[in-house]
């Protein structure tokens, strides 16, 4: 299980990469084992007003369907259309081609309260596996 | 409770499986891509362990008449080596499980149910089967199945079947016989589950693990002329449940309950009514049959990505039909309120399975329907979201007619 050191992490197993006013999001490598092949993934429409912690989309799998939540503050800009024809790019690669969307921060950035370093992350994804 | 492991939990271990608790036992959900596993059974073939599936034995000179009291089907009417597909019904015509029986010999006769009815199947054969004797089999027997359209090749090289019956590809669909695998003495029998060619070999608990290694490694030294020469490929719990919903089988708890007729799961054909003598259930089942079924089980095909899932409303109406749904102060005009969404149809039934389907390329689900809407159009209430389907024949997939 990966879990990359410049990235930011989420209880819910998401990811977030930050550079500058933009944060890209994902979910991680053991959020995708966990789920098994992703076969539809509902992302927010460009433009939205996301708030942390708010349910912004939904990633099915074959056998269940899990909410996606927004990690920061602020307004999403794009979202990675690749996922559409192929939502395997999720299970493939989830910190690389399976990003899912980017935000322009408004507030908070990395210091949005609830991120996780990636040492805090591993030892929450130890404890519930 | 801790749930029991089958007889090949190591190898699932090996091959790095995600494991899952099911009816009480701990089975391999996937091994790795669940789209990958199932296009191997379609393609070329696959293994799953199935010894979570109960197997009873009915055994004497009168087992034959005692299962026709105890099932729907016609058990005493099988050839020996032949297999059939039947239910054993409540008194109320409600179905307690959906089995395949085996005559095995003249007197014996294999009975295989759903592991979460097991006990209950048990119990009722017990009471039920009068003059034979009923015993529980299923801790001293495993089984593995091999389903693809390379399974009779794979199997064939390691595979000794007993006289009279002939090689494994001369063997009938819905057949078997005794025989060894990889020199361990099995029933072998070509059924399954998946839509697809297979065989399902019953051994001892003991002969699991080298009855599997020898499978998954056929090909691998040669010996076979078919494949690519590598590996058989293992297939999980995940990918059983999507190649029996492509193929539109039935699954105990879903499809089929106590709630439920073998009618309206539209399988009728499996009530012999034809056959002498009186069986638990026949009279409500007779009535059922001169009645014609109230709901009507459809095979729906998204038109959309989104994916149905059992439980979810089907709403009658496609979906330009919603729009129009006018909602004053909180009170419904032209629709209504299905679980807090607004919606333009009625809710006129429900999706007993659903999930991907890589043979279709769009989700797929089974649902209950009234009768009178089965011809739809119809929709599907996928969280909130009126999500437009097809209806469609069932099976979703049928290899007879692949291209």
């Amino acid at each position: 299980m990966s879990i990359p050191a410049e990235l930011r992490y989420t209880a819910e197993h998401e990811w977030v990469a930050i550079a500058g006013e933009t944060a890209t999001i994902g979910i991680t490598d053991y959020a995708a084992q966990a789920l098994g092949d992703v076969v539809y993934v509902s992302l927010p429409t460009v433009g939205t007003t996301v708030t942390a912690g708010d349910p912004c989309g939904e990633v099915e799998s074959y056998k269940s369907v899990s909410e996606l939540y927004c990690p920061v503050d602020g307004e999403v800009t794009e979202v990675n259309e690749e996922l559409d024809d192929d939502p395997g790019l999720i299970n493939a690669e989830p910190y690389g081609l399976g990003w899912m969307f980017r935000v322009r921060l408004t507030s908070g950035g990395a210091d949005t309260p609830g991120l996780l370093s990636p040492t805090e992350y591993e030892e929450l994804s130890k404890s519930t596996s | 409770m801790e749930p029991r492991d089958t007889p090949l939990r190591a190898v699932h271990e090996r091959l790095g499986a995600t494991m899952t608790e099911f009816a009480g036992w701990l089975m391999p959900l996937r091994y790795g891509s669940e789209t990958a596993e199932h296009h191997a059974v379609r393609n070329d073939a696959a293994l799953f362990d199935l010894s979570h599936m109960g197997e009873i034995a009915v055994t004497g000179p009168g087992a034959g008449a005692a299962l026709d009291y105890a099932v729907c089907g016609w058990p005493s009417a099988l050839a020996v080596g032949r297999a059939g597909y039947t239910m054993l019904c409540a008194p109320d015509g409600g179905v307690l499980d959906d089995l395949i029986i085996y005559r095995q010999s003249a007197d014996d006769f294999l009975v295989v149910a759903n592991a979460a009815n097991t006990a209950v199947v048990l119990a009722e054969l017990r009471e039920r089967c009068g003059g034979a004797e009923v015993t529980d089999l299923s801790t001293t027997v495993g089984l593995i199945s091999i389903q693809g359209p390379n399974a009779p090749g794979r199997l064939s090289p390691i595979t000794v079947l007993m006289p009279p019956a002939d090689d494994l590809a001369g063997m009938r669909y819905y057949s078997g016989a005794y025989g060894t695998v990889a020199g361990r003495q099995a029933w072998v029998a070509r059924t399954g589950y998946t839509g697809e060619d297979g065989f399902e070999i019953f051994c001892a608990v003991s002969d699991c693990e080298p009855v599997w290694d020898a499978l998954a490694g056929a090909g691998a030294g040669g010996g076979t002329d078919v494949g690519t020469g590598a590996g058989l490929a293992a297939a999980g719990l995940s990918v059983r449940d999507t190649l029996r919903l492509e193929a539109g089988m039935p699954l105990y708890g879903s499809e089929l309950g106590p709630d439920i007729t073998p009618y309206e799961a539209g399988l009728g054909r499996v009530v012999r009514l034809d056959k002498p003598g009186d069986f638990v259930g026949r009279a409500a089942l007779a009535e059922r049959a001169a009645a014609g079924p109230r709901r009507t089980l459809v095979g729906l095909v998204m038109k959309s990505r989104r994916v149905p899932r059992h439980g979810y409303p089907v709403v009658s109406g496609a979906v330009t039909d919603v729009v129009g749904s006018v909602v004053v102060g909180g009170v419904v005009v032209g629709g209504v309120v299905v679980g807090g969404v607004v919606v333009g149809g009625v809710v006129v039934g429900t999706v007993t399975s659903g999930g991907p389907s890589p043979s279709v390329g769009a989700p797929i689900a089974m649902a209950y329907v009234a009768a009178d809407a089965a011809t739809g159009p119809l929709s599907i209430d996928v969280r909130g979201s009126v999500e437009p389907a097809l209806v469609t024949e069932l099976p979703f997939y049928d290899r007879r007619k692949r291209r």
